[in-house]
């Protein structure tokens, strides 16, 4: 018994990582349904909005504009699934066990944040399978898509653990689901559907340094092989600043929950 | 080794809101051995068990489990125990032997060791059939056998089971009682509470009876027993006038009181004289009375003389009686 707490903590938290994985492949309608909404999304901009937005000239067709807005949506479904499934474990005797196993909080939540990047990184696939059909063009070389997809993985991350910490305080699925609206609301005011210079110009200010433009600014210039410019950092920032911040919180209202 | 006693607690106590659920409650259990915690719904068993196995966190008392202290040594306590809950903690959405993987891989076993270990216990429990199919198409009773067997899977010295065999049907429960033996008879002490008198009265070499968020008793079963008084005398009535005229004329005298069958029990020491006398008593005119039984008293007895007053049918319970014991 003799046990390196560290290790014993690593081991833990691969566990939970391959329990939270098992119970995502059993929920496949859920991950499919985060998956459609998104994509009719796409279809609709594409289709019914897209010969009325002009994006300029710079970006070619209004998908290969729209795509990375909608890997960010999708990002936001994910996330919102993510803070469903926290609050469930935490509200079933399954906690419990857990608990009396001394499993801590980080390796019941770094189960969830992992199966949630995972499900995200499936959902990403599908989306630029379907985009890349209807006519996305990125221009990219491998580095450049690796480096985009980095920069979309990043923020994966970050909404993860702001989801879990969301799945933590709240008492009951409904309430953890409410936490869909503001995620997903968030990709309107920025640069992810429309331009912001066609916006009302007192939002110019929330729509250019909330997270989601510059995440999006940045796949968008790598993904189209234009110069990443400044919206590189700010994107990363955000990312691992909204971690920074989760982390913390998270360790806090498992404690909190579990005292 | 870690002294004689597997849980020592002091004074426990804990309130949800207004309400106090434990008011003191002191326990000493002794290493290796089966103990049970008896009382009646509401008691504060279940709140009992969770602040012994770290879960919840008393107001105010102290307690030692397996050697280490509940508040300050949490994670040495967890290594220590393992639990089952009153109500499920298994993954409905896995299978049954993916959960006593799942298990046994967070109890310390490596992969292999873990799919062995989750094997043996699915044989043992009889849910070797059902092992592949997820939790959520279980019955309640292969539920409730799944989530003892995952409290099984690592090497635990203390054990608590809150109600292990309830909805268990008898074999499960013969297969339970026999789990429960072995981890005894291996130096594992195990905690259980229970409903069953019978069962408290099958496996516990001791036993702590808990009501309203106290110990009111504790002791062997016999010794209990003893306590509530030797023998009684079992009286079958001949109609409902004479047992009413009986129990009146009883008052307090009557342990035990049942209208439905018309039958009264009192004490005795179980002598011809006292039990001649007792039924000359009860029944001068010698017409009333229809059939006598001397019996030993139970933990039925027990459980019911120390947890309130003896239970009588709703028609003729006072107002101020709470809610009825589960009787086994
Ligand atoms: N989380 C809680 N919030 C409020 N009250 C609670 C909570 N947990 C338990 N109680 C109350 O504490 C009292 C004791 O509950 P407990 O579950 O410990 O009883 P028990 O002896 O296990 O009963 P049972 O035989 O029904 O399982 C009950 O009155 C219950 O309503
Ligand atoms: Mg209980």
């Amino acid at each position: 018994m003799a046990e390196f707490a560290p290790a014993r903590g690593a081991g833990h938290a691969l566990t939970m990582v391959d329990r939270s994985l098992r119970l995502s492949a059993r929920n496949v309608d859920a991950v499919l349904v985060s998956l459609v909404l998104p994509v009719m999304l796409m279809l609709v901009f594409v289709y019914f909005f897209g010969g009325a937005i002009d994006t300029g000239a710079s970006h070619g067709d209004y998908v290969t504009y729209v795509a990375p807005g909608v890997l960010i949506l999708c990002a936001g479904y994910g996330a919102s699934m993510t803070a469903v499934s926290v609050t469930r474990d935490m509200a079933e005797g399954v906690i419990d066990r857990f608990r009396s196993l001394d499993v801590g909080g980080t390796a019941v939540l770094t189960g969830h944040v992992v199966a949630s990047t995972v499900r995200n990184l499936a959902a990403t696939a599908a989306v630029l399978a379907v985009a890349l059909a209807i006519g996305f063009r990125p221009t990219a070389d491998p580095a450049r898509w690796l480096a985009a997809l980095g920069v979309l993985l990043a923020y994966v991350v970050a909404l993860a653990w702001l989801a879990a910490v969301v799945g933590l305080l709240a008492h009951s699925a409904e309430a953890a689901g409410g936490f869909t609206f503001f995620i997903l609301f968030l990709p309107y005011p920025s640069s992810a559907f429309v331009p912001i210079d066609t916006m009302p110009g007192w939002l110019h200010g929330f729509a250019e340094h909330q997270p989601v433009t510059p995440v999006i600014e940045s796949m968008r210039a790598l993904l189209l092989d234009r110069p990443v410019g400044d919206a590189l950092w700010p994107a990363l920032a955000w990312s691992a600043g909204l971690t920074a911040l989760a982390l913390p919180l998270c360790a806090l209202a498992f404690r909190r929950r579990t005292a | 080794m870690r002294g004689t006693t597997a849980v020592e607690a002091e004074g426990l106590r804990k309130s949800y809101g207004s309400v106090e659920v434990l008011r003191g409650i002191d326990l000493s259990v002794p290493r290796g051995g089966v103990f049970a915690l008896l009382g009646p719904n509401g008691a504060g068993k279940t709140t009992t068990v969770r602040i012994l196995a770290t879960l919840a966190q008393a107001d105010a008392g102290r307690a030692v489990v397996a050697g280490a202290d509940v508040r300050r040594e949490r994670s040495l306590v967890r290594r220590r125990i393992s639990l089952t809950g009153q109500y499920a903690s298994v993954d409905e959405m896995l299978t049954g032997a993916e959960n006593l993987r799942l298990t046994a891989r967070l109890a310390g076993h490596p992969r292999r060791a873990a799919r062995r270990r989750a094997d043996e216990l699915l044989e043992r429990f009889a849910l070797g059939g059902a092992a592949g199919r997820r939790v959520a198409t279980y019955s309640g009773g292969m539920r409730r056998r799944l989530d003892i067997a995952a409290c099984l899977v690592g090497t635990p010295e203390v054990v608590f089971l809150d109600e292990p065999s309830t909805g268990l049907d008898p074999r499960s429960r013969q297969t339970l009682w026999d789990v429960v033996r072995e981890l005894a008879s291996g130096g594992v002490t195990v905690l259980l509470t229970t409903q069953y008198l019978e069962e408290a009265d099958q496996l516990a070499g001791r036993l702590a009876v808990v009501d309203g968020g106290r110990v009111v008793a504790e002791g062997g079963p016999a010794e209990l027993k003893a306590r509530v008084g030797g023998r009684r005398l079992h009286l079958a009535l001949r109609d409902a006038d004479a047992y009413t005229r009986l129990v009146s004329a009883l008052g307090p005298r009557a342990v035990h009181r049942d209208p439905e069958h018309r039958t009264v029990e009192l004490a005795t020491d179980g002598g011809a004289a006292h039990v001649r006398a007792l039924l000359d008593e009860v029944d001068p005119t010698r017409g009333e009375v229809t059939r006598f039984e001397v019996r030993g008293a139970t933990l039925d007895d027990v459980f019911l003389t120390l947890t309130g007053t003896p239970p009588t049918a709703p028609a003729h319970a006072a107002g101020s009686h709470r809610e009825e014991p589960v009787r086994g």
